[in-house]
């Protein structure tokens, strides 16, 4: 198969934690501009899969590429923030002690190293790149909110909101709507949807109404690796997908 | 809003403390050496050597605050850059002694002619200059910070296990300082001190003068983690307490956030012990000891962690309380600062400060809820973003793949 073209590659991955192989020859590719659903029963991975990709573990063996030619397992995590890849966490996680304008300032792209974070000074240009993301992400009026006070719901927007700001190509976003009340999970799909047509997608999620929304190839992952993969009406008429799902 | 009314708040209060500490360090003096003993305004002689010492324990303890309350990074070491300081200080101190020790050796100090040792060790060359001394003490505490901070926050050591390789640090300094070979005066130290930049140590104005300097280097240090505080860097150094994973997949080194902060730590706490050592007319190993550095927890837990002033109220509270409970009931220290503790921990998790806060903070979140509306329904208001919560607990939560809606 070849990398190039592709965003995302990944190709007979395993990773085990004492003996226990949470991926197991894991193979996903994902193209450039590419949104891709993945599912799977809890266990499955995925979260593991995106803590691969992001540095957070490294695999036993296997091949991750970003880009078509940065090998991941080569860079840890900040790199790897740096070259463009954003992770939203499975439970949000969000700087709970600071304002939502100043979680934004945190994550806005630009030099991380610490004397120019000591000498920072807002430029007009930051200002307006916080105005244009909290009015994607409705947070308009709770710009100089705690965001220890937002809902549940509105943390998973903020933390989408700090992954747009650090402006990436590739934005893995772990159960985006875990929590989340069913409008604001219609919201959220066109959130998800908005952001995809500027950049790739991977997106991990439970709730089938939302993958639905999406409108996007699925892939199912079960005990460490793909189970199944395609539209979600072929996904769901997979015998075997049934199975995992029913079987338990 | 309200959260920007409190930041408002505490931008005041260190402003306010910062102006109390340069009158301080010009009054004191004044009412110290112009007024006559036999004023109401006097100023006895002990009580400027007495406060001027606390000074000192509170820029320790700001120090302190300035890891543990804005990065969570509990030092249980930092007796050990505090004591750093005090050494290299008392290293000059002792150069100024010169041939009026009680050998009467030119060329080396007491210890050193007792020891029968020819010559000066290498690392004793240098510390006759004023200048020279205060370079190091800024910049052995701070190498010594940035190299262990380098593998302890490089390693990701966090936590409790941080904590204890700072406490084996100190306790391992205090091991080697005991030592007479290491050339540091062992056991006893280094004493006996005469001069500091040709005036007289034990002389009345000296005295004044150096806590004239205590209250200055504090009140600057305050306005230097103030400053730091306010910064992007500073609110980087807060996201590294509260989610450290979060800020590496935002692309911030997060080890490199803590070990700046830690070496402007250990050097403002060099900074300290210099400013000790000739107002207690001593240093010796006993300052590594690592109860001292759980003190300096102590205080900054009391006065209240993360808000800066808290930590210089509780380091001057608790030493005062030390000196009079010393005198009262000398067995019963370590007892009452033991209670202490655990009575901050459970009563006053935020300590005074902290809980001030709270308390300001609810009374005016109260007032702004009964104006507006003739006072009855405050609560509601204020509970409002929970309400809809429950709403959305309903669907959520990762049903654990159960149903295989995709069928439909
Ligand atoms: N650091 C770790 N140490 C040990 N086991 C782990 C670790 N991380 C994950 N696992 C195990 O690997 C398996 C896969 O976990 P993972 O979190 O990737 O699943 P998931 O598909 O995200 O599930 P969920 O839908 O519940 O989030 C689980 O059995 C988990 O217990
Ligand atoms: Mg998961």
């Amino acid at each position: 198969m070849s990398k190039s073209n592709t965003i995302l590659y990944l190709d007979g991955v395993s990773v085990s934690f004492d003996g226990f192989r949470a991926i197991n020859n894991l193979s996903l590719v994902l193209d450039k501009g590419e949104m891709r659903a993945i599912i799977g029963p809890n266990g499955a991975g995925k979260t593991t899969m995106m803590d691969i990709v992001t540095g957070k573990t490294r695999p036993d063996s296997g091949e991750v590429f970003f880009d078509g030619e940065i090998d991941l397992t080569r860079h840890d995590e900040a790199e790897i923030a740096m070259m463009g890849i954003g992770r939203k966490f499975q439970k949000p996680t969000v700087f709970e002690s600071h304002s939502i304008e100043d979680n934004l300032v945190l994550s806005l792209k630009g030099p991380r190293s610490i004397f120019p974070a000591l000498f920072h000074r807002r430029s007009f240009e930051e200002t307006r790149r916080i105005d244009e993301i909290l009015a994607t992400t409705r947070l308009e009026a709770k710009r100089h909110d705690l965001a220890a006070n937002l809902s549940h719901g509105q943390k998973q927007w903020l933390e989408i909101g700090m992954l747009l700001a650090q402006d990436p190509k590739l934005l893995l976003v772990d159960e985006p709507v875990a929590g989340m009340t069913d409008a604001e999970t219609e919201e959220t799909a066109r959130l998800l949807k908005e952001i995809a047509k500027t950049r790739s997608v991977v997106v991990v999620e439970h709730d089938m109404h939302f993958v639905r929304e999406l409108g996007v190839k699925v892939t199912c992952l079960h005990e460490g690796s793909v189970l199944s993969e395609g539209s979600l009406d072929f996904v769901s008429a997979d015998e075997r997908v049934v199975e995992v799902y029913l079987g338990r | 809003m309200t959260g920007r009314f409190f930041a408002a708040g505490a931008d005041r209060r260190i402003a306010i403390t910062i102006a109390i500490l340069l009158a301080v360090a010009i009054v004191v003096p004044i009412l110290n050496i112009a007024v006559p003993p036999a004023s109401a305004f006097h100023v006895p002689a002990y009580i400027v050597a007495l406060v001027g010492k606390y000074l000192c324990y509170a820029l320790l303890a700001l120090a302190l605050d300035l890891v543990w309350g804005y990065c969570g990074i509990l030092s249980l070491g930092h007796g050990a850059f505090f004591a750093l300081g005090g050494y290299a200080m008392g290293m000059y101190l002792m150069r100024q002694i010169g041939e009026r020790g009680v050998y009467g050796n030119p060329l080396l100090p007491d210890f050193m002619v007792f020891l029968n040792w020819k010559e000066l060790p290498w690392f004793w060359h240098g510390f006759d200059h004023f200048w020279f001394a205060a370079l190091m003490v800024m910049l052995v505490p701070g190498l010594l910070a940035f190299i262990f901070g380098w593998f302890a926050f490089r390693s990701r050591v966090t936590g409790v296990y941080l904590s204890i390789i700072t406490q084996a640090m100190t306790y391992a300094l205090l091991l080697a300082f005991f030592r007479n070979d290491m050339g540091f005066g062992g056991n006893n130290g280094l004493t006996d001190f005469k001069d500091i930049l040709g005036f007289n140590v034990q002389a009345n104005t000296t005295r004044s003068a150096l806590f004239a300097a205590s209250a200055i280097a504090l009140a600057l240090g305050v306005f230097i983690t103030w400053r730091i505080i306010g910064s992007k860097y500073g609110k980087l150094l807060m996201a590294v307490r509260d989610a450290e994973s979060r800020t590496r997949f935002l692309g911030w080194r997060a080890e490199n956030v803590k070990l700046f902060a830690f070496t402007v730590s250990a050097v403002m706490a060099g900074v300290a012990g210099a400013l000790y050592v000739p107002q207690v007319g001593i240093i010796n190993p006993g300052e590594f000891d690592p109860a001292n550095s759980i003190e300096v927890v102590v205080w900054t837990a009391v006065g209240g962690r993360g808000t800066l002033v808290g930590p210089i109220i509780g380091a001057l509270l608790v030493n005062g309380g030390k000196s009079w409970f010393t005198g009262a009931f000398p067995e019963f220290w370590l007892f009452a600062l033991g209670g202490l503790f655990v009575a901050v921990t459970l009563f006053l998790p935020k300590g005074i400060v902290g809980m001030w806060d709270q308390w300001q903070n609810s009374r005016r979140e109260r007032r702004a809820a009964a104006t507006p509306e003739q006072g009855i329904p405050p609560i509601v208001e204020v509970a409002m973003p929970v309400k809809q919560k429950p709403a959305a607990k309903s669907s959520p939560t990762p049903l654990d793949g159960g149903e295989p809606q995709p069928a439909e």
